[in-house]
């Protein structure tokens, strides 16, 4: 049984993140379902746009400064900022600082070291801010949870996602194999490295294939896209799913 | 950027392919993709194991890192002790500028000696200078006695991997060799070896033993040098470097800079985190330690070759520098995903593996193609970071190397690219008109999958690309809540 205390008292903001934008907008549109469903207050600032990621792990930090820069300008005021990826919260929490850092902007650092600390992860923010795991999901099928390594090793995100899973009605959650394993998507090194990158994914597939999964989840588009893009040319017939996607469905709103 | 040298490239792996490439023709090797990937795993397992059942393990590693920079940080004073130290001790210290340098001190103190021979403790500062290849040269042959050392110069291969350098080839392979290339050097192999590992570690004991009893000159490496007590250190699991490192009577080891730990009390959270990082072991079988030259009782004469080859250029830098912690344990090649599926040789150096690929280019510096690619043969996964008992921020290094690369302006289409996204990313405006291009794509390809966009091949070769959607979020935002 769901059990929450609506947290209208906190000014919430989504990151939707610029990936989620573009190319995954049902996954921001589940974001949002799912945190007014828990009682929350949600404003999606338009101002926002990219954590930079991509410019800074290929090796442009300094391109990136003006992204960190509107990133605290952005969300400097909310309560909590939520967003629907991993990657992008590890991206904020762990480099912001050594951006602003690194082009000789102590100022701009030390307001990312304000800020950074109440961006979350959604697993994050709904265990450990919101205080919930089970959200009144139901979402019956068999599922698998690939647990992404910015998630895993960055955020240190933990059994977070698997408890929320656990107690969505209705699910088959089983094991994958290896699951700590990096799936091989890396950002830019999907394609720079696009050998070892598919050679990566192949097995991290194979794995998927093997729990007998109908639907692969992870709270990171860009991983999900690089594993569903191998299971898709396999032809395996297993789809691939934002956890936010999972959490959010219900009886009236399937995903 | 420092101006202090960087190490040259040996003549081994100039104009070596960049890091994809020889990915990619590594990839194709299935043997030896099986031979890596039961190794790392079997290597990987036992570590996970014997680092879960010390529950100090974060504080471990933590004293670690703080004794390597301690002595990082004061490097000359602890240098300057270190030579005190040890010829306070009967031992005599020679300092080596560069990979050229050092070769010629221990070339010229074999001849020296008179000999045509030396046997060698696993090395990997002697590997990095390619002392083996110096001797040749000079008429002296260099005998490898750890196993897979000796395993590799028997194919006339190079290692791939720090800890278990032939970790690329398997039982078979190696009965096939010791059968095939042992009379030509010593003792050769009986005729009816099997492929089990009894009788090739017997095998192997046999054709060493003759060498060991004869050899008069041994050269190593150490593991530490402690300061204050004029201390070298051996760690292995075989004993064959104790045979060299207490049998021939002269002994010549070479020591790159950064070995140096303060004092004595450092080697206690060494000894307990490098076993159980390598091996996957709580302690290792044998630990030598020698302290100079002591009458009658092993090597009568005790070299040792500080060197620097590039270590230097790395200290200079602020944030690298904490490669240089770096105990050569090799648990970041045993956890990395990456490694794990090309192995070693397609980094380039000795040195492979997510440490490989941080310090060859600090070391070497950033002028070669397969230097250049190094820091991005990593998909940050973090796993190395995990793993290294030194906490050595591998991914935080490699970004930092990538934006070296960036800043010499390496590739001209990446850093427009990047550039023209920086710009757009810069404004959601600007992001809301390039959102465009999706949507449009999103409403012409509707729900087909897509699996062929030009210019993405290395994408689309092997996995289909996501179907833009019709409409952004962003979009679908204003629509619904009617703000902007």
């Amino acid at each position: 049984m769901m059990v929450t205390t609506p947290r209208t008292d906190l000014r919430v903001a989504l990151f939707a993140t610029c990936f989620n934008d573009t190319m995954w907008p049902e996954t921001p549109k589940a974001t949002v379902r799912l945190l007014e469903r828990l009682g929350c207050r949600v404003e999606f600032p338009a101002a926002q746009t990219c954590c930079g990621q991509m410019l800074t792990n290929t090796g442009y930090a300094g391109e990136a400064v003006p992204l960190v820069r509107r990133f605290v300008d952005v969300f400097g005021d909310y309560d909590a900022v939520v967003a629907p990826s991993g990657s992008c919260v590890g991206s904020v929490r762990d480099q912001h600082a050594m951006v602003a850092r690194r082009a000789g902007d102590e100022g701009l650092a030390s307001e990312v070291e304000q800020v950074a600390p109440r961006v979350h992860e959604l697993s994050e923010f709904l265990v450990d801010v919101l205080g919930v795991t089970d959200v009144g999901a139901w979402f019956p099928h068999r599922v698998t949870y690939h647990p992404t390594c910015h998630s895993l090793r960055l955020l240190r995100v933990g059994d977070r996602p698997l408890q929320l899973l656990r107690a969505v009605e209705g699910i088959d959650l089983v094991e994958l194999p290896g699951a700590d394993e990096c799936c091989g998507f890396g950002g830019t090194f999907a394609m720079k490295n696009s050998d070892v990158s598919v050679a990566m994914g192949t097995d991290k597939a194979a794995h998927v294939a093997e729990t007998g999964a109908e639907v692969v989840v992870a709270g990171d588009n860009s991983c999900l896209a690089h594993i569903g893009g191998i299971l898709g040319r396999q032809g395996a017939g297993i789809r691939s799913l934002h956890l936010a996607e999972i959490l959010a469905s219900t009886r009236e709103e399937p995903a | 950027m420092s101006t202090l040298p960087v190490q040259q490239t040996s003549p081994t792996f100039v104009g070596m392919p960049s890091f994809p490439e020889a990915a990619r023709e590594a990839l194709a090797n299935t043997q030896q993709r099986d031979n890596l990937r039961n190794a790392t795993h079997t290597i990987r397992a036992k570590r996970a194991a014997v680092v879960a059942e010390v529950p100090e393990w974060e504080s471990l590693r933590v004293a670690g890192a703080d004794a390597k920079d301690e002595a990082l940080t004061h490097l000359g004073d602890y240098l300057e002790q270190l030579e005190a130290s040890l010829t306070a001790n009967g031992a005599t210290v020679h300092w080596a500028r560069d990979a050229d340098e050092a070769n010629a001190i221990v070339v010229e103190i074999a001849r020296a000696k008179g000999v045509d021979e030396v046997v060698k403790v696993k090395s990997m500062a002697t590997q990095e200078i390619e002392l083996n290849e110096a001797l040749e040269a000079a008429g002296i042959a260099a005998w490898e006695t750890d196993l897979a050392e000796l395993i590799v110069q028997l194919f006339g291969d190079r290692p791939s991997h720090i800890l278990v350098p032939a970790i690329h080839r398997n039982r078979t392979e190696i009965r096939d060799v010791f059968l095939r290339e042992m009379a030509k050097v010593g003792r050769p192999a009986p005729e009816d070896l099997t492929d089990e590992p009894a009788r090739l570690a017997e095998a192997a004991r046999l054709h060493l033993r003759e060498k060991f009893l004869r050899a008069r000159v041994a050269v190593s490496g150490a593991n530490f040098a402690v300061a204050d007590t004029g201390t070298l250190v051996v760690v292995e699991s075989e004993g064959n470097g104790r045979m060299c490192l207490t049998l021939p009577e002269t002994l010549i080891s070479v020591v790159g800079i950064e070995k140096v730990l303060p004092t004595w009390d450092d080697l206690a959270p060494m000894l307990q985190l490098l076993p159980r990082s390598s091996t996957g072991e709580r302690m290792n079988p044998y630990t030598t330690m020698w302290s100079g030259v002591h009458d009658g009782d092993g090597p009568q004469e005790v070299h040792v070759v500080l060197l620097d080859n590039g270590r230097s250029h790395v200290l200079a830098d602020t944030v690298g520098r904490q490669a240089l912690r770096c105990i050569r344990c090799s648990a970041c090649l045993n956890v990395c995903p990456v490694y794990e599926r090309t192995g070693g040789h397609a980094y380039g150096s000795v040195y492979p593996g997510p440490i490989g690929a941080v310090l060859n280019p600090q070391l070497r510096g950033t002028a070669s193609e397969v230097d250049q690619s190094l820091p991005y043969a990593s998909s940050l996964c973090g796993a190395c970071f995990d793993a290294c008992p030194v906490r050595i921020n591998i991914p935080e290094l490699l970004v930092e190397l990538r934006g070296t690369v960036a800043e010499q302006g390496g590739h001209r289409a990446e850093s427009a690219a990047m550039k023209a996204a920086a710009w757009v990313l810069s404004d959601p405006r600007r992001l809301a008109v390039a959102q465009r291009g999706a949507t449009t794509a999103g409403r012409l390809v509707g729900d087909r999958t897509v699996r062929r966009v030009p210019g993405l091949g290395a994408w689309t070769d092997a996995r289909d690309v996501p179907t833009p959607p019709k409409e952004t979020f962003r979009q679908w935002w204003a629509r619904e809540r009617g703000e902007s």
